[in-house]
């Protein structure tokens, strides 16, 4: 049987340098509850090392959570990565971790925080997750892919890191399962403006960085059941899954 | 501004050309640098040299649409080689130099080449 789902699919953790020191697993799967959520993803900046603790955080609560990854392309292009186990995306993050120079500034950039599902800080990132992969854009979205995983346009409304920003277009034969609208942007705004990539899913989630942000831009699905396989299915219009227009 | 061509500015600073030989002899009208390719699309101007560090096949349809005199990647950016094959196909002259943006900027002022000015 088929339910509408409240999904808020971008959502930064402490891992994330300029994600709040607050952002930590009691206390967002809290927020995203009292929010009336039923689902959500923790997507940090190229990596994915606190999903685990979010996820356990979830399961104590009766959130789903799913692992993911907001990935940044060769080409400063943001992309969201979701799967449906932690497998699949450390597989994305190993490879990520083989392409990322650098090391974090964290008075520059903040700090990168490592925690336990009790929101204790366990270690610290070093690595400079803000920058820029080595990767193509074409690699990541077919790596996702083969790991079995949704990949998502960031918001494409902003000039700052999107793919319509960085490359002033989609690339023909690109494939994308959909296309982040912001909070900035409104529905009729986003339908006029991307008018023709119409044939692509717009999914809107809040990009929380702070715990107040969450859940103030979200997606209805309508879903058997909360896993980005029934995303996946969702954004391709198939078995009667579907993104319920508000 | 004195006529200059893609092949001046070429021969003037040894930059490696990777395609678009034919095309050489056009004129450049000016000259936009950026790497935001949604930026380009905004205000490059026909005729422009176009300097970047952006290798994605995007650059030879923008390229293309706003009829740029050629793309020139800095910083010794290697072309990818799908963005090579699209750029033979669409003639597009594209050319690599050693120089950081900052630096061939400067030289192709000096040349005579200039930006539109403000926004």
């Amino acid at each position: 049987m088929l339910k509408t789902v409240r999904a808020d699919l971008h959502i930064h953790s402490c891992l994330s340098p300029c994600g709040d020191e607050a952002m930590r697993p009691r206390a967002l799967v809290n927020k995203a509850l009292g929010k009336g959520l039923d689902m959500i993803a923790i997507c940090d900046h190229n990596s994915a090392e606190n999903t685990a603790a979010f996820i356990r955080a979830g399961d104590e609560r009766g959130l789903k959570v799913l692992p993911g990854i907001e990935v940044t392309s060769r080409e400063e292009i943001h992309l969201i990565a979701l799967f449906d186990t932690p497998e699949d995306c450390t597989a994305l993050q190993n490879l990520i971790y083989q392409n990322l120079p650098g090391e974090n500034v964290e008075e520059v950039f903040g700090p990168q925080t490592v925690v336990n599902e009790r929101d204790e800080t366990v270690g610290v990132n070093r690595r400079m997750l803000i920058g820029a992969t080595l990767l193509p854009l074409e690699q990541i979205v077919s790596m996702v892919g083969s790991l079995r995983g949704v990949t998502i346009a960031s918001h494409i409304d902003r000039q700052a890191f999107s793919l319509l920003g960085q490359l002033g277009f989609i690339p023909e034969g690109l494939s994308l399962d959909g296309l982040e609208i912001s909070a900035r942007t409104s529905k009729e705004e986003a339908q006029k403006r991307f008018y023709a990539y119409r044939h692509y899913s717009f999914v809107r989630f809040s990009d929380a960085h702070y715990l107040e942000d969450i859940g103030k831009n979200i997606t209805h699905f309508l879903l058997a059941q909360t896993t980005s396989e029934e995303i996946k299915m969702a954004l391709h219009h198939q078995e009667g899954r579907r993104v319920v227009e508000q | 501004m004195s006529f200059v061509t893609v092949f001046d500015i070429v021969n003037s600073f040894g930059l490696e050309i990777r395609t678009g030989e034919k095309r050489l002899k056009e004129q450049v009208t000016g000259g936009y640098a950026s790497d935001l390719l949604s930026d380009v699309i905004a205000h490059s101007r026909k005729g422009n040299i176009w300097l970047t560090i952006q290798t994605h096949p995007n650059i030879v349809a923008v390229a293309t649409m706003k009829e740029l005199a050629g793309i020139i990647l800095t910083g010794g950016r290697k072309p990818d080689s799908d963005t090579l094959q699209k750029a033979e196909e669409e003639e597009i002259p594209i050319l690599v130099s050693p120089l950081f943006t900052f630096e061939l900027v400067g030289k192709l002022y000096q040349m005579g080449i200039s930006g539109k000015g403000e926004c």
